[in-house]
């Protein structure tokens, strides 16, 4: 076991910033981390025990204690609930005898929950050894674990055909479907592979390429909307001694899942993408910070970059253009949805906890390994080759004026044709609605649960009252005429999650609790509001929907929304909008709960209360006042 | 070129040395920002935010932000004020915190902001979550109960290869300060004290000694916390 581990730390130079890399590879190897393991990692790496163990507590797909040969994580995101979670969780239980949050005793199966793992438009999905099961029943979930006991290999216990596309490809071998159901710019096949690099780029000055983006005005597509072209420019002016471009393909807001169709059919623009960036900004080293959840990926997009430096668009002087040195690797994430966040992503990059930085400075100032690092996103870097490609002025013939080109909109939930929708910015919501199928709806969630709920029913909405006053700043206007708004920059902003809900769902008992879930099982914890606050919020929501709520509960709940503003990242700052975006847009539900309207708690009935023990002592209750 | 700049906070006109943070230039300028994880000769990481200031209408923490020309800071204002009550009750009602029976009652910082910021009953719930002591190393315990995960004996209480003490287990609101149970051991007795003194509530505790110093004749019983800024 020492030599073992011995191995695996030379591989990584024995570097503690190559801790995510080291865990994972003895997680593969021994199934666990054991004391033994940490005791040795800490000698070697000359951080304390309690460092590793900090990284490794914070991250889903590590583990101190010993899991199973075959280990189930069942996704819990909010479409997986709409369409039969409790059911598929039921019957894994039921057929292998085992909790979730267990290990089985002969060490055969452990099941987990996981939060969403990019299959929205085909839950119930779960991760089974890093292969993807979709659309699970009762059914499928109870032969999986037949299959398993009868001692069937993983890649056996999928009888499904495989998916389409790239899915099929045998490095894949996946059962996973594209969905893509509209194209537009960026998702278009009549191109050829890597020609900007070939043909184009050596044409312009690095100056000229960001000029280019900056003219296209293309901004951060993973839902922030930072000007890329600005990102660029500022990177390319930091002194360091390297510069970094990191692919942030860290996708987890629940219900996106445009990343992994973009990474799976079209990856090659991805990383055309990032050798763009690096020629603009003279940046040397890329990294593509993959989650985990789509390790199932990693060797196909890995064959890519092996093309990649074959063909010398990768590795030293690329394509011939002298000093041209860069090279990407792949950073396999470890399970938490906060390391999407740029800083956070990086401090993961590091081998700690994904804790967000504080900012000043900005990771194009400080970044990875403190060297001038440029984070972007998927499509955005996807989108800059078009741009190259075709042109600024091409470019600014799509969408509209304050928000150029198109947007991947990952939709799901109740509606006929879930998948990916490639759109002109500008959109409305009655347009994504009508594209997707939906009818009878109820509730869209826009930007998944950091972002807001709409109401398309236009109830009249109580923006007049001063707290209501409080949120416009915040970007979570109530909405009026909520099927005319717009995905756009001005309007609506978003990464691009559309979650619908038809009529027959329960939006605060089934979906703002799920999100509030999600939220208070993600926070880092690091700031002391988001730590603590989204859990006494939900207690409060909880409270309301059983019927035990008062009028001031509501305002309570709007009052606490604000302090828990000042954490230090989005994800903090976001995590009280299911509950504050749907006070905003559905206030009448909280009222229909809220107890007779009152303004006070009386805490309790104490004619209620006593009822039970005066029965079974046979006494009356008397109000000595009535 | 100077290497000074003039700023405000609400009004007050403060003389700073480039580079340095709000929060310092404050205290040098007889301004009072509570703060409870920031730690002089540490970097700074704004993890309880209750030093956050308004700059532009936007909330920052002043212990992380540098100073900058100019710049009008709001900070004792009622909104403020209350967003750090806010801070300090939802740090009271997330521990468990008995004033009367702690070592650090008296030295308590959040305490001592407690009574500053005169909070009465906490606007949330108590969460009375159950949490742990540990003991089992020979100099030091650790009271779970008092912990509000500032971080400062993560970033202070080193070795001499730089390896930490204490870190992080787990996350949100699973997330505990831990001590290196190795370590632990072979703590120097001068390095424990620090660890103590350096923890602004009464969650590391130096073994062996206790109430040493009567309750009512400590720090904060004679001086309300940030008097001594103010009457600079």
């Amino acid at each position: 076991m020492k030599e073992k581990i011995k191995a695996i730390l030379e591989k990584y130079q024995i570097d503690a910033t190559r801790l995510i890399d080291i865990l994972h590879e003895v997680m593969d190897e021994f199934g666990f981390i054991s004391a033994e393991t940490i005791t040795l990692l800490s000698n070697d790496l000359r951080i304390s025990e309690a460092q590793v163990k900090e990284t490794i507590s914070f991250y889903h797909f590590f583990s101190d204690k010993p899991r199973a040969k075959y280990n189930v994580f069942l996704n819990n995101s909010i479409t997986s609930c709409l369409r039969g979670f409790e059911h598929v969780k039921e019957a894994f239980e039921i057929e292998s005898g085992v909790k979730f949050g267990n290990v089985s005793e002969d060490g055969l199966i452990g099941l987990y929950v996981t939060s969403c793992i990019g299959m929205n438009d085909q839950g119930p999905a779960a991760i089974i050894n890093d292969k993807i099961f979709t659309n699970l029943t009762p059914y499928r979930a109870k032969e999986i674990i037949k299959g398993i006991k009868q001692g069937k290999k993983v890649e056996e216990l999928i009888y499904e055909a495989n998916g389409d596309g790239n899915n099929a490809h045998p490095l894949m071998n996946t059962m996973i479907i594209n969905n893509i159901r509209r194209k537009s710019l960026l998702l278009d096949d009549n191109y050829e592979k890597f020609e900007v690099t070939k043909n184009l780029i050596s044409k312009y000055s690095p100056q000229e390429i960001i000029q280019i983006v900056e003219e296209s005005n293309l901004r951060g597509r993973g839902g922030a909307g930072f000007p890329t072209g600005l990102k660029w420019k500022f990177g390319s002016k930091m002194p360091g001694e390297h510069r970094v471009i990191i692919c942030n393909a860290d996708e987890g807001e629940p219900g996106t899942f445009k990343d992994r169709v973009i990474l799976t059919q079209y990856n090659d623009l991805v990383f055309e993408g990032m050798v763009i960036a690096a020629y603009a900004t003279a940046a040397d080293m890329g990294v593509l910070y993959l989650r985990y959840e789509y390790r199932y990926m990693l060797e196909f997009l890995n064959s890519q970059l092996d093309y990649m430096r074959n063909n010398n668009l990768l590795g030293n002087s690329i394509n011939g253009i002298k000093d041209f040195n860069f090279d990407i690797r792949i950073q396999l994430g470890a399970g938490a949805y906060i390391c999407g966040e740029e800083s956070a992503l990086i401090e993961s990059m590091e081998g700690k906890r994904g804790e967000p930085r504080d900012k000043p400075p900005f990771p194009v100032e400080r970044g990875y390994l403190n060297y001038p690092t440029i984070v972007n996103n998927v499509e955005t870097l996807a989108s800059a080759v078009r741009i190259i490609k075709n042109g600024a002025e091409w470019y600014k013939t799509f969408g509209t004026s304050d928000s150029l080109g198109t947007k991947l909109l990952s939709v799901s939930g109740d509606c006929r044709f879930p998948g990916i929708y490639e759109v002109e910015w500008g959109v409305s919501i009655k347009e994504v609605l009508d594209m997707a199928g939906a009818e009878n709806v109820q509730a869209v969630q826009v930007g998944g649960p950091s972002g807001t709920l709409v109401n398309v029913q236009d109830k009249e909405n109580h923006s007049k009252t001063d707290l209501m006053k409080w949120y416009k700043p915040s970007g979570m206007m109530a909405s009026r005429k909520a099927y005319d708004r717009k995905i756009s920059y001005s309007d609506m902003a978003t990464g691009g999650s559309i979650i619908i809900f038809n009529k027959s769902r329960d939006i605060l008992h089934d979906v703002v609790m799920n999100f509030m879930d999600f939220f208070i099982e993600e926070s880092c914890g690091s700031c002391s509001t988001c730590r603590n606050l989204p859990y006494i919020m939900k207690q409060k929501l909880l409270k309301i929907i059983n019927g035990h709520g008062v009028r001031e509960d509501i305002d309570d709940l709007l009052n606490w929304g604000k302090i828990i503003k000042v954490s230090r990242c989005g994800l903090g700052q976001t995590a009280a909008n299911p509950i504050l975006s749907s006070i905003l847009n559905f206030r009448h539900l909280y009222e229909e709960h809220v107890k007779a309207m009152t303004d006070y708690d009386n805490q309790f009935e104490l004619a209620d209360s006593v009822s039970a023990a005066n029965s079974f002592v046979g006494r009356k209750f008397i109000h000595h006042n009535s | 070129m100077s290497d000074t700049c003039k700023f405000k906070i609400d009004g007050k006109e403060i003389i700073a040395k480039k580079g340095q943070t709000i929060l310092e230039a404050a205290k040098e300028n007889g301004v009072f920002i509570p703060t409870l994880c920031n730690f002089t000769g540490v970097k700074p990481k704004g993890s309880c935010r209750i030093c956050s200031v308004k700059i532009n209408d936007r909330f920052m923490t002043s212990c992380t932000t540098p100073v900058a020309a100019g710049m009008e800071v709001e900070s004792n204002t009622e909104e403020i004020s209350d967003l750090r009550k806010s801070i300090i009750e939802l740090l009271f009602v997330s521990g468990n915190h008995f004033c009367p029976s702690c070592e650090k009652s008296g030295n308590c910082e959040l305490q001592a902001l407690g009574y500053r910021y005169q909070m009465m009953v906490p606007r949330f719930p108590y969460s009375f979550d159950k949490k742990n002591v540990v003991a089992t190393g020979p100099k030091l315990l650790k009271d779970q109960d008092r912990c509000i995960k500032c971080q400062r004996c993560m970033k202070t209480i080193k070795d001499d290869e730089g390896k930490r003490y204490y870190a992080f287990k787990n996350r949100g609101r699973d997330l505990e300060v831990v001590m290196d149970e190795e370590m632990s051991k072979t703590i120097t007795d001068e390095l424990a004290k620090e660890a103590m003194e350096n923890c602004p509530v009464g969650s590391i505790i130096y073994k062996g000694v206790g109430f040493s110093e009567p309750i009512g004749t400590r720090k904060y019983d004679k001086q309300p916390i940030g008097s001594l800024i103010e009457t600079n």
